[in-house]
Protein backbone atom coordinates (compact mmCIF):
# COMPACT_ATOMS: atom_id res chain seq x y z
CA UNK A 1 0.00 0.00 0.00
CA UNK A 2 1.56 3.27 -1.08
CA UNK A 3 -1.35 5.36 0.13
CA UNK A 4 -0.24 6.72 3.53
CA UNK A 5 -3.86 7.05 4.63
CA UNK A 6 -4.42 3.30 4.65
CA UNK A 7 -3.23 0.71 7.13
CA UNK A 8 -3.54 -2.99 7.76
CA UNK A 9 -6.18 -3.63 10.42
CA UNK A 10 -7.21 -0.55 12.39
CA UNK A 11 -5.11 2.44 13.48
CA UNK A 12 -6.60 4.90 15.96
CA UNK A 13 -4.63 8.07 16.67
CA UNK A 14 -5.35 10.62 19.41
CA UNK A 15 -9.07 10.01 19.17
CA UNK A 16 -11.38 12.13 21.31
CA UNK A 17 -15.13 12.13 21.33
CA UNK A 18 -17.37 14.62 23.12
CA UNK A 19 -21.09 15.24 22.92
CA UNK A 20 -23.62 17.64 24.34
CA UNK A 21 -25.85 16.24 27.07
CA UNK A 22 -29.52 17.18 27.27
CA UNK A 23 -28.69 19.99 29.66
CA UNK A 24 -26.27 21.40 27.07
CA UNK A 25 -23.10 20.53 28.98
CA UNK A 26 -20.21 19.07 27.02
CA UNK A 27 -19.46 15.49 28.02
CA UNK A 28 -16.04 14.11 27.19
CA UNK A 29 -16.62 10.42 26.57
CA UNK A 30 -13.30 9.44 24.99
CA UNK A 31 -10.00 11.19 25.55
CA UNK A 32 -6.85 10.89 23.44
CA UNK A 33 -7.16 7.25 22.51
CA UNK A 34 -4.43 5.69 20.41
CA UNK A 35 -4.69 2.04 19.53
CA UNK A 36 -3.57 -0.18 16.74
CA UNK A 37 -5.24 -3.48 15.95
CA UNK A 38 -3.21 -5.59 13.51
CA UNK A 39 -4.89 -7.26 10.58
CA UNK A 40 -6.58 -10.60 11.39
CA UNK A 41 -6.12 -10.16 15.14
CA UNK A 42 -8.72 -10.28 17.88
CA UNK A 43 -8.77 -7.28 20.21
CA UNK A 44 -10.97 -6.96 23.30
CA UNK A 45 -12.01 -3.67 24.93
CA UNK A 46 -12.61 -4.01 28.66
CA UNK A 47 -13.66 -1.45 31.20
CA UNK A 48 -16.15 -0.36 33.83
CA UNK A 49 -19.63 0.40 32.57
CA UNK A 50 -19.91 3.91 31.20
CA UNK A 51 -16.20 4.07 30.30
CA UNK A 52 -17.00 4.61 26.65
CA UNK A 53 -15.91 1.25 25.25
CA UNK A 54 -19.10 0.95 23.20
CA UNK A 55 -18.71 4.59 22.15
CA UNK A 56 -15.22 3.78 20.87
CA UNK A 57 -16.66 0.86 18.90
CA UNK A 58 -19.38 3.10 17.41
CA UNK A 59 -16.69 5.59 16.38
CA UNK A 60 -14.82 2.80 14.56
CA UNK A 61 -18.14 1.80 13.01
CA UNK A 62 -18.47 5.35 11.68
CA UNK A 63 -21.79 5.91 13.47
CA UNK A 64 -20.51 8.72 15.71
CA UNK A 65 -18.46 11.68 14.44
CA UNK A 66 -15.06 11.89 16.12
CA UNK A 67 -14.30 15.21 17.79
CA UNK A 68 -10.57 15.04 17.10
CA UNK A 69 -8.00 12.48 16.05
CA UNK A 70 -8.51 9.82 13.42
CA UNK A 71 -9.43 6.21 12.75
CA UNK A 72 -7.94 4.53 9.71
CA UNK A 73 -8.48 1.16 8.09
CA UNK A 74 -7.38 -0.42 4.82
CA UNK A 75 -10.15 1.66 3.19
CA UNK A 76 -8.73 4.95 4.49
CA UNK A 77 -9.97 7.36 7.14
CA UNK A 78 -13.30 6.38 8.70
CA UNK A 79 -15.95 9.05 8.14
CA UNK A 80 -19.15 7.02 7.84
CA UNK A 81 -20.38 3.42 8.17
CA UNK A 82 -19.21 1.04 5.50
CA UNK A 83 -19.69 -2.63 4.63
CA UNK A 84 -15.99 -3.40 5.19
CA UNK A 85 -16.73 -2.86 8.91
CA UNK A 86 -19.44 -5.31 9.99
CA UNK A 87 -21.14 -4.81 13.34
CA UNK A 88 -22.81 -7.19 15.79
CA UNK A 89 -24.86 -5.43 18.47
CA UNK A 90 -25.73 -6.53 21.98
CA UNK A 91 -29.45 -6.60 21.22
CA UNK A 92 -28.90 -8.24 17.83
CA UNK A 93 -30.48 -5.41 15.78
CA UNK A 94 -31.98 -7.89 13.34
CA UNK A 95 -34.68 -6.44 11.10
CA UNK A 96 -37.71 -7.85 12.93
CA UNK A 97 -39.93 -7.73 9.82
CA UNK A 98 -37.53 -9.93 7.86
CA UNK A 99 -37.01 -13.66 8.26
CA UNK A 100 -33.57 -15.04 9.12
CA UNK A 101 -32.89 -15.69 5.43
CA UNK A 102 -34.12 -12.23 4.39
CA UNK A 103 -31.95 -10.62 7.07
CA UNK A 104 -28.87 -12.41 5.79
CA UNK A 105 -29.78 -11.62 2.17
CA UNK A 106 -30.05 -7.89 2.94
CA UNK A 107 -26.32 -7.28 3.26
CA UNK A 108 -25.56 -9.62 0.36
CA UNK A 109 -27.94 -7.62 -1.84
CA UNK A 110 -26.20 -4.39 -0.87
CA UNK A 111 -22.89 -5.86 -1.98
CA UNK A 112 -24.37 -6.80 -5.34
CA UNK A 113 -24.94 -10.51 -4.79
CA UNK A 114 -28.44 -11.39 -5.98
CA UNK A 115 -30.63 -14.33 -6.91
CA UNK A 116 -29.75 -17.98 -6.43
CA UNK A 117 -26.09 -17.20 -5.79
CA UNK A 118 -27.06 -14.95 -2.88
CA UNK A 119 -29.42 -17.59 -1.49
CA UNK A 120 -26.71 -20.23 -1.58
CA UNK A 121 -24.26 -17.94 0.15
CA UNK A 122 -26.85 -16.93 2.76
CA UNK A 123 -27.67 -20.59 3.45
CA UNK A 124 -24.00 -21.44 3.89
CA UNK A 125 -23.63 -18.73 6.56
CA UNK A 126 -26.86 -19.76 8.25
CA UNK A 127 -25.39 -23.25 8.32
CA UNK A 128 -22.10 -21.92 9.72
CA UNK A 129 -23.93 -20.49 12.76
CA UNK A 130 -26.05 -23.68 13.11
CA UNK A 131 -29.40 -22.12 12.23
CA UNK A 132 -30.30 -24.44 9.37
CA UNK A 133 -34.03 -25.12 9.51
CA UNK A 134 -34.82 -21.63 10.84
CA UNK A 135 -34.32 -19.73 7.58
CA UNK A 136 -37.96 -18.72 7.40
CA UNK A 137 -38.42 -17.85 11.08
CA UNK A 138 -38.90 -14.26 12.17
CA UNK A 139 -36.50 -13.01 14.89
CA UNK A 140 -39.39 -12.79 17.38
CA UNK A 141 -39.80 -16.56 17.05
CA UNK A 142 -36.19 -17.27 18.05
CA UNK A 143 -34.37 -17.37 21.40
CA UNK A 144 -31.77 -14.72 22.21
CA UNK A 145 -28.89 -17.04 21.34
CA UNK A 146 -30.45 -17.93 18.01
CA UNK A 147 -31.10 -14.28 17.20
CA UNK A 148 -27.45 -13.48 17.87
CA UNK A 149 -26.39 -16.36 15.60
CA UNK A 150 -28.62 -14.92 12.89
CA UNK A 151 -27.11 -11.45 13.40
CA UNK A 152 -23.62 -12.95 13.18
CA UNK A 153 -24.54 -14.77 9.96
CA UNK A 154 -25.94 -11.55 8.49
CA UNK A 155 -22.75 -9.65 9.29
CA UNK A 156 -20.37 -12.41 8.14
CA UNK A 157 -22.27 -12.95 4.89
CA UNK A 158 -21.55 -9.35 3.88
CA UNK A 159 -17.86 -10.37 4.14
CA UNK A 160 -16.46 -7.42 6.11
CA UNK A 161 -12.68 -7.15 6.72
CA UNK A 162 -13.36 -5.94 10.23
CA UNK A 163 -15.84 -7.32 12.73
CA UNK A 164 -17.00 -4.92 15.46
CA UNK A 165 -18.82 -6.66 18.30
CA UNK A 166 -20.60 -4.72 21.05
CA UNK A 167 -21.09 -7.03 24.05
CA UNK A 168 -22.63 -9.52 21.63
CA UNK A 169 -23.16 -12.21 24.26
CA UNK A 170 -24.10 -9.87 27.12
CA UNK A 171 -27.82 -10.50 26.73
CA UNK A 172 -27.48 -14.28 26.68
CA UNK A 173 -27.67 -16.82 29.51
CA UNK A 174 -24.39 -18.27 30.83
CA UNK A 175 -24.58 -21.61 28.98
CA UNK A 176 -25.51 -20.07 25.66
CA UNK A 177 -22.74 -17.52 26.12
CA UNK A 178 -20.08 -20.24 26.54
CA UNK A 179 -21.24 -22.07 23.46
CA UNK A 180 -21.34 -18.86 21.45
CA UNK A 181 -17.81 -17.96 22.58
CA UNK A 182 -16.48 -21.32 21.36
CA UNK A 183 -18.30 -20.97 18.08
CA UNK A 184 -17.11 -17.43 17.56
CA UNK A 185 -13.51 -18.56 18.05
CA UNK A 186 -14.00 -21.40 15.59
CA UNK A 187 -15.47 -19.00 13.03
CA UNK A 188 -12.71 -16.45 13.64
CA UNK A 189 -10.00 -19.06 13.10
CA UNK A 190 -11.73 -20.03 9.88
CA UNK A 191 -12.32 -16.52 8.52
CA UNK A 192 -9.48 -14.51 10.13
CA UNK A 193 -11.33 -11.23 10.38
CA UNK A 194 -9.90 -8.33 12.34
CA UNK A 195 -12.11 -8.27 15.43
CA UNK A 196 -12.77 -5.56 18.02
CA UNK A 197 -14.84 -7.07 20.80
CA UNK A 198 -16.37 -4.97 23.60
CA UNK A 199 -17.14 -6.80 26.84
CA UNK A 200 -17.25 -6.27 30.58
CA UNK A 201 -16.57 -9.98 31.19
CA UNK A 202 -12.83 -10.36 31.93
CA UNK A 203 -12.74 -14.13 31.41
CA UNK A 204 -14.52 -13.74 28.08
CA UNK A 205 -11.92 -11.21 26.94
CA UNK A 206 -8.99 -13.40 28.02
CA UNK A 207 -10.53 -16.48 26.38
CA UNK A 208 -11.21 -14.80 23.03
CA UNK A 209 -8.64 -12.10 22.43
CA UNK A 210 -5.05 -11.79 21.22
CA UNK A 211 -4.76 -8.45 22.97
CA UNK A 212 -6.90 -6.70 25.59
CA UNK A 213 -7.18 -2.98 26.28
CA UNK A 214 -8.37 -1.97 29.71
CA UNK A 215 -10.13 1.38 29.63
CA UNK A 216 -10.40 3.91 32.43
CA UNK A 217 -13.59 5.38 33.81
CA UNK A 218 -14.94 8.45 32.02
CA UNK A 219 -13.44 10.19 30.19
CA UNK A 220 -12.43 6.90 28.56
CA UNK A 221 -8.71 6.43 28.06
CA UNK A 222 -6.73 3.30 27.40
CA UNK A 223 -5.03 2.34 30.68
CA UNK A 224 -3.10 -0.64 29.52
CA UNK A 225 -2.95 -3.06 26.61
CA UNK A 226 -2.17 -6.66 27.52
CA UNK A 227 -1.40 -9.71 25.40
CA UNK A 228 -3.57 -12.78 26.08
CA UNK A 229 -3.30 -15.30 23.27
CA UNK A 230 -5.25 -18.22 24.72
CA UNK A 231 -7.49 -18.15 21.67
CA UNK A 232 -5.47 -20.76 19.80
CA UNK A 233 -6.64 -23.47 22.22
CA UNK A 234 -9.37 -25.80 21.15
CA UNK A 235 -11.98 -25.47 23.89
CA UNK A 236 -13.01 -24.15 27.27
CA UNK A 237 -10.35 -26.34 28.95
CA UNK A 238 -8.12 -23.25 29.12
CA UNK A 239 -10.46 -21.80 31.75
CA UNK A 240 -8.83 -24.12 34.32
CA UNK A 241 -5.22 -23.45 33.35
CA UNK A 242 -3.27 -21.52 36.05
CA UNK A 243 -1.85 -19.07 33.48
CA UNK A 244 -5.37 -18.30 32.35
CA UNK A 245 -6.82 -17.73 35.80
CA UNK A 246 -3.80 -15.65 36.81
CA UNK A 247 -4.21 -13.35 33.83
CA UNK A 248 -7.96 -13.04 34.50
CA UNK A 249 -7.17 -12.15 38.11
CA UNK A 250 -4.51 -9.62 37.09
CA UNK A 251 -6.79 -7.88 34.57
CA UNK A 252 -9.69 -7.98 36.98
CA UNK A 253 -7.59 -6.03 39.50
CA UNK A 254 -6.92 -3.38 36.84
CA UNK A 255 -10.60 -3.13 35.94
CA UNK A 256 -11.59 -3.04 39.57
CA UNK A 257 -9.20 -0.17 40.27
CA UNK A 258 -11.01 1.75 37.52
CA UNK A 259 -14.42 0.84 38.90
CA UNK A 260 -13.38 2.01 42.36
CA UNK A 261 -11.96 5.21 40.97
CA UNK A 262 -15.19 5.82 39.12
CA UNK A 263 -17.02 5.47 42.41
CA UNK A 264 -14.57 7.81 44.09
CA UNK A 265 -13.24 5.30 46.64
CA UNK A 266 -9.73 3.91 47.22
CA UNK A 267 -9.05 0.35 46.18
CA UNK A 268 -8.82 -1.91 49.20
CA UNK B 1 -68.39 -21.05 14.33
CA UNK B 2 -69.91 -21.42 17.79
CA UNK B 3 -67.47 -18.80 19.05
CA UNK B 4 -68.68 -16.37 16.40
CA UNK B 5 -72.27 -17.14 17.42
CA UNK B 6 -71.52 -16.45 21.07
CA UNK B 7 -69.69 -13.26 20.15
CA UNK B 8 -72.65 -11.84 18.25
CA UNK B 9 -75.34 -13.25 20.57
CA UNK B 10 -75.78 -9.90 22.40
CA UNK B 11 -76.65 -8.27 19.06
CA UNK B 12 -79.28 -10.94 18.34
CA UNK B 13 -80.75 -10.52 21.81
CA UNK B 14 -80.88 -6.76 21.31
CA UNK B 15 -82.65 -7.19 17.94
CA UNK B 16 -85.20 -9.56 19.48
CA UNK B 17 -85.82 -7.16 22.36
CA UNK B 18 -86.23 -4.29 19.89
CA UNK B 19 -88.71 -6.27 17.82
CA UNK B 20 -90.73 -7.24 20.92
CA UNK B 21 -90.83 -3.70 22.34
CA UNK B 22 -92.11 -2.22 19.08
CA UNK B 23 -94.53 -5.06 18.25
CA UNK B 24 -96.06 -4.92 21.73
CA UNK B 25 -96.48 -1.15 21.41
CA UNK B 26 -94.30 -0.36 24.44
CA UNK B 27 -92.20 1.95 22.21
CA UNK B 28 -94.31 3.90 19.63
CA UNK B 29 -93.61 2.94 16.00
CA UNK B 30 -93.26 6.57 15.06
CA UNK B 31 -90.09 6.70 17.14
CA UNK B 32 -88.74 3.26 16.46
CA UNK B 33 -89.93 1.01 13.62
CA UNK B 34 -89.72 -2.77 14.24
CA UNK B 35 -86.53 -4.49 13.14
CA UNK B 36 -88.48 -6.56 10.63
CA UNK B 37 -89.71 -3.38 8.93
CA UNK B 38 -86.18 -2.01 8.85
CA UNK B 39 -84.95 -5.24 7.29
CA UNK B 40 -87.74 -5.15 4.70
CA UNK B 41 -86.81 -1.57 3.85
CA UNK B 42 -83.17 -2.64 3.56
CA UNK B 43 -84.05 -5.38 1.07
CA UNK B 44 -86.21 -2.94 -0.89
CA UNK B 45 -83.41 -0.40 -1.13
CA UNK B 46 -80.97 -3.10 -2.19
CA UNK B 47 -83.38 -4.12 -4.96
CA UNK B 48 -84.05 -0.63 -6.31
CA UNK B 49 -80.32 0.09 -6.24
CA UNK B 50 -80.57 3.28 -4.18
CA UNK B 51 -78.44 1.84 -1.37
CA UNK B 52 -75.61 0.69 -3.63
CA UNK B 53 -75.49 3.81 -5.80
CA UNK B 54 -75.39 6.12 -2.77
CA UNK B 55 -72.87 3.90 -1.01
CA UNK B 56 -70.68 4.03 -4.12
CA UNK B 57 -70.80 7.84 -4.12
CA UNK B 58 -69.83 7.95 -0.45
CA UNK B 59 -67.11 5.37 -0.91
CA UNK B 60 -65.58 7.37 -3.76
CA UNK B 61 -65.38 10.52 -1.63
CA UNK B 62 -64.11 8.68 1.43
CA UNK B 63 -61.45 6.79 -0.51
CA UNK B 64 -60.24 9.92 -2.35
CA UNK B 65 -59.97 11.98 0.87
CA UNK B 66 -58.33 9.16 2.81
CA UNK B 67 -55.85 8.35 0.04
CA UNK B 68 -54.76 11.99 -0.19
CA UNK B 69 -54.44 12.14 3.61
CA UNK B 70 -52.32 8.98 3.69
CA UNK B 71 -49.94 10.27 1.02
CA UNK B 72 -49.54 13.82 2.38
CA UNK B 73 -49.69 12.72 6.02
CA UNK B 74 -46.94 10.19 5.49
CA UNK B 75 -44.70 12.79 3.82
CA UNK B 76 -45.39 15.38 6.54
CA UNK B 77 -44.81 12.90 9.37
CA UNK B 78 -41.63 11.47 7.88
CA UNK B 79 -40.37 14.97 7.06
CA UNK B 80 -41.02 16.15 10.62
CA UNK B 81 -39.22 13.14 12.08
CA UNK B 82 -36.20 13.35 9.78
CA UNK B 83 -35.72 17.10 9.26
CA UNK B 84 -35.55 19.24 12.44
CA UNK B 85 -36.01 22.45 10.44
CA UNK B 86 -39.12 21.14 8.77
CA UNK B 87 -40.39 20.09 12.18
CA UNK B 88 -39.75 23.61 13.53
CA UNK B 89 -42.05 25.02 10.84
CA UNK B 90 -44.75 22.36 10.63
CA UNK B 91 -44.81 21.17 14.27
CA UNK B 92 -46.61 24.23 15.72
CA UNK B 93 -49.20 24.13 12.89
CA UNK B 94 -49.92 20.48 13.61
CA UNK B 95 -50.24 21.19 17.33
CA UNK B 96 -52.63 24.09 16.71
CA UNK B 97 -54.74 22.15 14.24
CA UNK B 98 -54.85 18.92 16.26
CA UNK B 99 -57.52 19.74 18.91
CA UNK B 100 -59.86 21.37 16.38
CA UNK B 101 -63.00 19.26 15.79
CA UNK B 102 -62.85 18.83 12.03
CA UNK B 103 -66.66 18.91 11.70
CA UNK B 104 -66.42 22.58 12.69
CA UNK B 105 -64.75 23.12 9.32
CA UNK B 106 -67.76 21.90 7.33
CA UNK B 107 -69.26 25.37 6.60
CA UNK B 108 -65.85 26.87 5.90
CA UNK B 109 -64.80 24.12 3.50
CA UNK B 110 -68.17 24.33 1.74
CA UNK B 111 -67.64 28.06 1.15
CA UNK B 112 -64.12 27.54 -0.12
CA UNK B 113 -64.54 24.41 -2.17
CA UNK B 114 -68.22 24.39 -3.02
CA UNK B 115 -71.04 22.03 -2.30
CA UNK B 116 -69.89 19.29 -4.66
CA UNK B 117 -67.50 16.39 -4.26
CA UNK B 118 -64.34 18.50 -3.89
CA UNK B 119 -65.51 20.17 -0.68
CA UNK B 120 -66.34 16.83 0.93
CA UNK B 121 -63.09 15.24 -0.20
CA UNK B 122 -61.15 18.19 1.22
CA UNK B 123 -62.98 17.84 4.51
CA UNK B 124 -62.26 14.12 4.74
CA UNK B 125 -58.65 14.80 3.78
CA UNK B 126 -58.27 17.40 6.54
CA UNK B 127 -59.85 15.12 9.12
CA UNK B 128 -57.69 12.12 8.23
CA UNK B 129 -54.44 14.02 7.75
CA UNK B 130 -53.25 14.39 11.34
CA UNK B 131 -53.72 10.81 12.57
CA UNK B 132 -51.55 9.64 9.66
CA UNK B 133 -49.04 12.48 10.14
CA UNK B 134 -48.63 11.86 13.87
CA UNK B 135 -48.56 8.07 13.51
CA UNK B 136 -45.78 8.35 10.94
CA UNK B 137 -43.92 11.00 12.94
CA UNK B 138 -43.95 8.99 16.17
CA UNK B 139 -43.18 5.76 14.34
CA UNK B 140 -40.19 7.11 12.42
CA UNK B 141 -38.86 9.02 15.43
CA UNK B 142 -39.04 5.89 17.56
CA UNK B 143 -36.99 3.72 15.20
CA UNK B 144 -34.13 2.12 17.13
CA UNK B 145 -30.89 3.73 15.96
CA UNK B 146 -29.06 0.40 15.93
CA UNK B 147 -31.42 -0.80 13.18
CA UNK B 148 -30.36 2.17 11.07
CA UNK B 149 -26.72 1.56 11.95
CA UNK B 150 -27.06 -2.12 11.06
CA UNK B 151 -28.39 -1.26 7.63
CA UNK B 152 -25.70 1.38 7.06
CA UNK B 153 -22.89 -0.98 8.06
CA UNK B 154 -24.33 -3.61 5.71
CA UNK B 155 -23.91 -1.13 2.87
CA UNK B 156 -27.24 0.78 2.69
CA UNK B 157 -27.11 4.43 1.62
CA UNK B 158 -28.84 6.96 3.94
CA UNK B 159 -31.59 7.38 1.33
CA UNK B 160 -32.20 3.64 1.14
CA UNK B 161 -32.46 3.42 4.93
CA UNK B 162 -35.64 5.54 4.92
CA UNK B 163 -37.65 3.11 2.81
CA UNK B 164 -35.91 -0.12 3.75
CA UNK B 165 -35.60 0.34 7.52
CA UNK B 166 -37.53 3.33 8.85
CA UNK B 167 -40.75 2.69 6.98
CA UNK B 168 -41.14 -0.97 8.01
CA UNK B 169 -39.95 -0.24 11.57
CA UNK B 170 -42.51 2.57 11.85
CA UNK B 171 -45.28 0.53 10.22
CA UNK B 172 -47.07 -0.51 13.44
CA UNK B 173 -47.62 3.11 14.42
CA UNK B 174 -48.40 4.22 10.89
CA UNK B 175 -51.11 1.55 10.74
CA UNK B 176 -52.54 2.68 14.10
CA UNK B 177 -52.79 6.21 12.71
CA UNK B 178 -54.35 4.88 9.53
CA UNK B 179 -57.01 3.01 11.48
CA UNK B 180 -58.02 6.18 13.33
CA UNK B 181 -58.03 8.03 10.02
CA UNK B 182 -60.35 5.43 8.47
CA UNK B 183 -62.84 5.92 11.30
CA UNK B 184 -62.62 9.72 10.83
CA UNK B 185 -63.19 9.29 7.10
CA UNK B 186 -66.53 7.58 7.77
CA UNK B 187 -67.53 10.22 10.31
CA UNK B 188 -66.75 13.18 8.05
CA UNK B 189 -68.17 11.51 4.96
CA UNK B 190 -71.58 11.03 6.59
CA UNK B 191 -71.51 14.39 8.41
CA UNK B 192 -70.70 16.38 5.27
CA UNK B 193 -73.34 14.54 3.22
CA UNK B 194 -75.93 15.02 5.93
CA UNK B 195 -75.42 18.77 5.87
CA UNK B 196 -75.48 19.29 2.15
CA UNK B 197 -75.42 16.80 -0.73
CA UNK B 198 -77.70 15.26 -3.31
CA UNK B 199 -76.36 11.74 -3.04
CA UNK B 200 -74.34 9.54 -0.71
CA UNK B 201 -75.27 7.57 2.39
CA UNK B 202 -75.36 10.66 4.62
CA UNK B 203 -77.70 12.34 2.18
CA UNK B 204 -79.84 9.19 2.08
CA UNK B 205 -80.19 9.12 5.88
CA UNK B 206 -81.10 12.83 5.98
CA UNK B 207 -83.61 12.80 3.15
CA UNK B 208 -85.33 9.60 4.29
CA UNK B 209 -85.65 11.09 7.77
CA UNK B 210 -87.08 14.32 6.36
CA UNK B 211 -89.65 12.33 4.42
CA UNK B 212 -90.65 10.27 7.44
CA UNK B 213 -89.43 7.03 5.87
CA UNK B 214 -88.08 5.80 9.19
CA UNK B 215 -87.61 2.08 8.44
CA UNK B 216 -85.57 3.02 5.36
CA UNK B 217 -83.64 5.65 7.33
CA UNK B 218 -82.73 3.05 9.96
CA UNK B 219 -81.72 0.68 7.18
CA UNK B 220 -79.38 3.34 5.75
CA UNK B 221 -77.90 4.01 9.21
CA UNK B 222 -77.27 0.30 9.73
CA UNK B 223 -75.65 0.13 6.34
CA UNK B 224 -73.17 2.82 7.40
CA UNK B 225 -72.50 0.96 10.65
CA UNK B 226 -72.03 -2.33 8.82
CA UNK B 227 -69.69 -0.77 6.25
CA UNK B 228 -67.66 0.87 9.01
CA UNK B 229 -67.44 -2.41 10.86
CA UNK B 230 -66.38 -4.30 7.73
CA UNK B 231 -63.77 -1.65 6.87
CA UNK B 232 -62.31 -1.90 10.36
CA UNK B 233 -62.27 -5.69 10.30
CA UNK B 234 -60.62 -5.72 6.89
CA UNK B 235 -58.10 -3.22 8.19
CA UNK B 236 -57.39 -5.34 11.26
CA UNK B 237 -56.85 -8.40 9.04
CA UNK B 238 -54.49 -6.44 6.78
CA UNK B 239 -52.55 -5.14 9.80
CA UNK B 240 -52.26 -8.63 11.25
CA UNK B 241 -50.84 -9.83 7.94
CA UNK B 242 -48.40 -6.93 7.51
CA UNK B 243 -47.27 -7.20 11.13
CA UNK B 244 -47.16 -11.00 11.27
CA UNK B 245 -43.49 -10.73 12.22
CA UNK B 246 -44.40 -9.39 15.63
CA UNK B 247 -44.40 -11.79 18.55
Amino acid sequence: MSNPATVDGIAIEHLSFAYRSRTGAEVRALDDISLSVPNASFHALLGPSGCGKSTLLYCIGGFLPVTSGSIRTAKGVVTEPGPERGVVFQNFALFPWKTVLQNVLYGLGKRGTKGEQARQRARSFIDLVHLTGFEDSFPSQLSGGMQQRAALARTLAADPDILLMDEPFGALDAQTRRIMQEELLAIWRQTRKTVVFVTHDVAEAVYLADTISVMSARPGRIRQTIAAGFNQEADHGVFKRPAFTELVEHIWELVRAEVDQARGVQAV
Amino acid sequence: MTRTMIRYAPLLILAALWEALTRLGIVPRSLLPPVSDVFAAFVGMLRDGSLLSNAAESFGRGAAGLAAAVLIGFLLGAGMALRPRFHAVIGPLVQAFYPLPKTALVPLVMIWFGLGDIGKIVLIFLGCLLPVTLGTYNGVRGVDRVLVWSARSLGARPREVVLEVMLPAALPQILTGLRTATAFAFLLMVASELIIANNGLGYLIGSLGDNGAYPAMYAAIFTVIALGFCADQAFAALSAHLLRWRA
